[in-house]
């Protein structure tokens, strides 16, 4: 071998170690590295050092009803304006819990990366992740990393699984609705479909805006403490936005659900981006706002208390479960037409979340 | 919104109505010719509150729709090919050709890439030299300047692995057609607003004065749409058969002259299929011979014919005003968004999709929830 400068140091090339190998999956050392250096202290563990890591994680329950539910995110691209796929993996599974009426209790945490992915923008993702859940007030409790060849995933996958609390007096469900319940919004819609689709495209909407990824727990505790059992139905519109929720709900329910398009809070970029691309904003996904039906006599209180949370300071009224068209959603449009508002048919925009 | 408020005022909606239930003495049928505007009108149920007697008859201008299907299977073939980026707008890839669809091309492994410019394909085939990039060129005017300037862009960049399937329409050829058509119920006409802030109205004004029908060049917002409908009653009304401009904020007279450039520089005029509705002189875009390398149909040699199209879709009559969806013994059961049957279902500007998304009908049912563990 002749001296050459690469190697008057150590042989081992160090750019080897700044991306993901398959070695780093292989439950050997270079995965021990990878557990110790990158993944336990972004979530938090570093001070839990000496305490061995076990196959799973024990968790005392207090004894209430107990909500559990997972979610996989593949957003393409990984960061974008308002967050990335780190911080929307926890905000995805604790509304998802959230939207039961659950505070979030634990998370598992499972990685797929694809040989060769970066390993500051694993490192990075990891803290961003551990910081979501730490302002969610959720713990990262358990978790797995895999490694795949190149070209057998797309740089990163995440999968998370929640566990929550249910709050003893919630009870909301799609399937609780009645005719006269009032539909309220959290905040503004079609800000996270519109910025994926941006920054992917290089449209320019995303310099204007961001994604709403955000935890929504907070507001559902706020609704319940206001509305109690006459919260009859959450749901976060996320793929297929608030023209499939509501579509579900109605269907669920068996009620018609009539939608006053005027009263819609939607940013003007988006509805700039929606009017240039043919996009019904109401198809568009959300990560950060949620649908409430809420008994009337309590709907002011919600609305008060939601309008109270710094995440849903925006909140409004924007319709109605009515007993007329039984199924179907309604739009009562600008003009003071009605049209019928259907799901979306197909793939809008594929990997949004 | 400013920009979007202005247009969608329920007040200025309200007077234009009442101002049309006056105006209207007896019942009128106008058709308006772009897929956008069929698009507002259904969505914003419009035609549905107009004064009894004024009926809108939805015209062939959706580009997805009239799209010969013999196209279709070409893009569906190329596509297929190894070695061949397949690159089309959106509302392209879930039209059904004789057997399969680009999406379904895709999902088998063909390399289908949805652009939002024709530029955009451009810069693939710049960054992928080793691949065939090919561009599902179709339109009416209106996007016919930017697909000329794109041939420009890659012949400046001297690209030689980029070409275009190109099925370009024309929106004067068609209208003539349809008043030909001994069928034809046509009284009036909302021409597009965004084909005449390209090419002008110059060229509708034969029309009005050979078929003494009249023209009201009209945008695509509720208020530009009921103001159009307006304007052209009032022509019939009193017997005039003119070409005005409703759509004065975006559209001159000569159009714009830089865009018609483009256009006549790269492409010349040639007959055309319509699907649904059969050959119409006159009625298309060709590459030029000077840019004739950059036809797909001539860098790839022809595949294997196709089958006979699926005959259960009425698209020619729809297409032509003849007839409505709802008309059709397949809308909304056998053939839907997610199963269509042909085009005019499939464009959100297609007629049969803008009348079923907007739950025209008793057959359209919405999808069936999930029960249990929604997972978003």
């Amino acid at each position: 071998m002749t001296a050459s400068p690469l190697f008057t140091t150590c042989p081992a090339p160090s750019a080897e170690t700044e991306h993901v190998l398959l070695g780093h999956g292989s439950g050997g050392q270079l995965s021990a590295e990878l557990l110790r250096d990158v993944i336990l202290p972004a979530f938090g563990f570093a001070a839990s050092a000496g305490r061995p890591l076990e196959d799973a994680a024990v968790l005392p329950l207090p004894t209430a009803e107990i909500v559990m539910s997972t979610d996989s995110f593949v957003v393409h691209p990984l960061f974008f304006p308002g967050g990335d796929i780190g911080s929307l993996a926890v905000h995805g599974t604790v509304n998802d819990l959230a939207m039961m009426g659950a505070m979030p209790l634990a998370l598992a945490v499972a990685f797929i990366v694809e040989e060769g992915f970066g390993l500051d923008e694993l490192a990075r993702v990891s803290r961003s992740l551990g910081r979501a859940a730490e302002a969610a007030g959720v713990k990262v409790v358990t978790g797995d990393t895999k490694v795949v060849e190149r070209g057998a995933a797309d740089r990163l996958f995440i999968t998370t699984t929640g566990l929550g609390v249910r709050i003893p007096s919630a009870r909301p469900s799609a399937g609780r609705v009645r005719p006269g319940d009032v539909l309220l919004l959290s905040g503004p819609i079609g800000l996270h479909g519109v910025t994926i689709l941006s920054t992917r495209e290089g449209l320019g909407f995303e310099a204007e805006i961001g994604s709403d990824s955000q935890p929504l727990h907070r507001v559902v505790a706020a609704a319940i403490e206001a509305g109690a059992d006459g919260v009859r139905a959450l749901r976060d519109p996320t793929r297929g936005g608030v023209a499939s929720a509501l579509n579900e709900i109605a269907a669920a329910s068996g009620v018609g659900v009539m939608l006053d398009e005027t009263a819609l809070p939607v940013p003007e970029p988006v509805a700039a981006a929606c009017d240039l691309l043919g996009l019904d904003v109401l198809h568009v996904a959300n990560e950060g706002c949620l649908l409430a039906f809420v008994a009337p006599e309590r709907a002011d209180a919600v609305l008060a208390a939601m309008r109270s949370c710094p995440e849903s300071a925006g909140a409004v009224r924007i319709g109605a479960a009515v007993a007329e068209h039984p199924r179907r959603v309604v739009v009562r449009t600008a003009i003071g037409t009605e049209r019928v508002l259907d799901m979306l048919v197909g793939e809008q925009l594929p990997r949004i979340c | 919104m400013k920009y979007l408020d202005e247009y969608r005022d329920p007040a200025l909606a309200r007077r234009l109505l009442a101002e049309l239930g006056t105006v209207a003495t007896r019942p009128w049928r106008l058709m308006e010719v772009c897929g956008g505007q069929t698009h507002t009108l259904v969505r914003q149920g419009i035609d549905e509150i107009l004064p009894a007697g004024i009926q809108m008859i939805h015209g062939p201008g959706c580009p997805v729709c009239v799209t010969p299907v013999e196209t279709i299977d070409r893009a569906l073939e190329l596509a297929a090919r190894p070695g061949v980026v397949f690159t089309s707008f959106g509302d392209m890839l879930r039209v059904p050709g004789t057997t399969t669809s680009l999406l379904q091309v895709k999902a088998a492994g063909g390399d289908v890439r949805l652009v939002y410019s024709p530029a955009d394909a451009v810069r693939i085939a710049a960054a992928e030299p080793d691949r065939e990039v090919v561009f599902l060129a179709v339109g009416f005017e209106t996007t016919a300047p930017a697909n000329a300037a794109a041939v420009l862009l890659a012949q400046a960049l001297g690209l030689a692995n980029f070409s275009m399937l190109v099925s370009h329409v024309l929106v004067p050829p068609a209208l003539t057609a349809i008043l030909e058509d001994p069928e034809c119920l046509v009284d009036g006409f909302l021409a597009a607003g965004h084909v005449c802030a390209v090419m002008g109205f110059t060229e509708y004004e034969p029309i009005a004065a050979r078929y003494r029908v009249p023209l009201v060049v009209t945008g695509f917002e509720p208020l530009d749409l009921l103001e159009g409908i307006l304007m052209t009653v009032r022509q019939l009304e009193s017997g005039r058969y003119e070409v005005e401009n409703q759509y004065a904020r975006a559209v001159r007279r000569e159009g714009n002259q830089k865009a018609q450039d483009t256009i006549r520089r790269v492409f010349r005029v040639a007959d055309k299929d319509w699907r649904g509705i059969g050959s119409i002189p006159d009625s298309g875009l060709v590459l030029t011979e000077e840019y004739g390398r950059f036809d797909a149909l001539r860098r790839f040699p022809p595949g294997r014919p196709a089958a006979a199209p699926q005959s259960e879709c009425i698209a020619g009559q729809i297409l032509t005003g003849v007839k409505i969806p709802t008309d059709c013994p397949a809308y909304g059961t056998r053939c839907t968004p997610r199963r269509p049957l042909g085009a005019p279902m499939v464009s959100t500007e297609g007629t049969c999709a803008a009348f079923y998304s907007a739950g025209r009908a008793a057959t359209a049912q919405p999808a069936s929830a999930a029960t249990a563990g929604h997972a978003d």
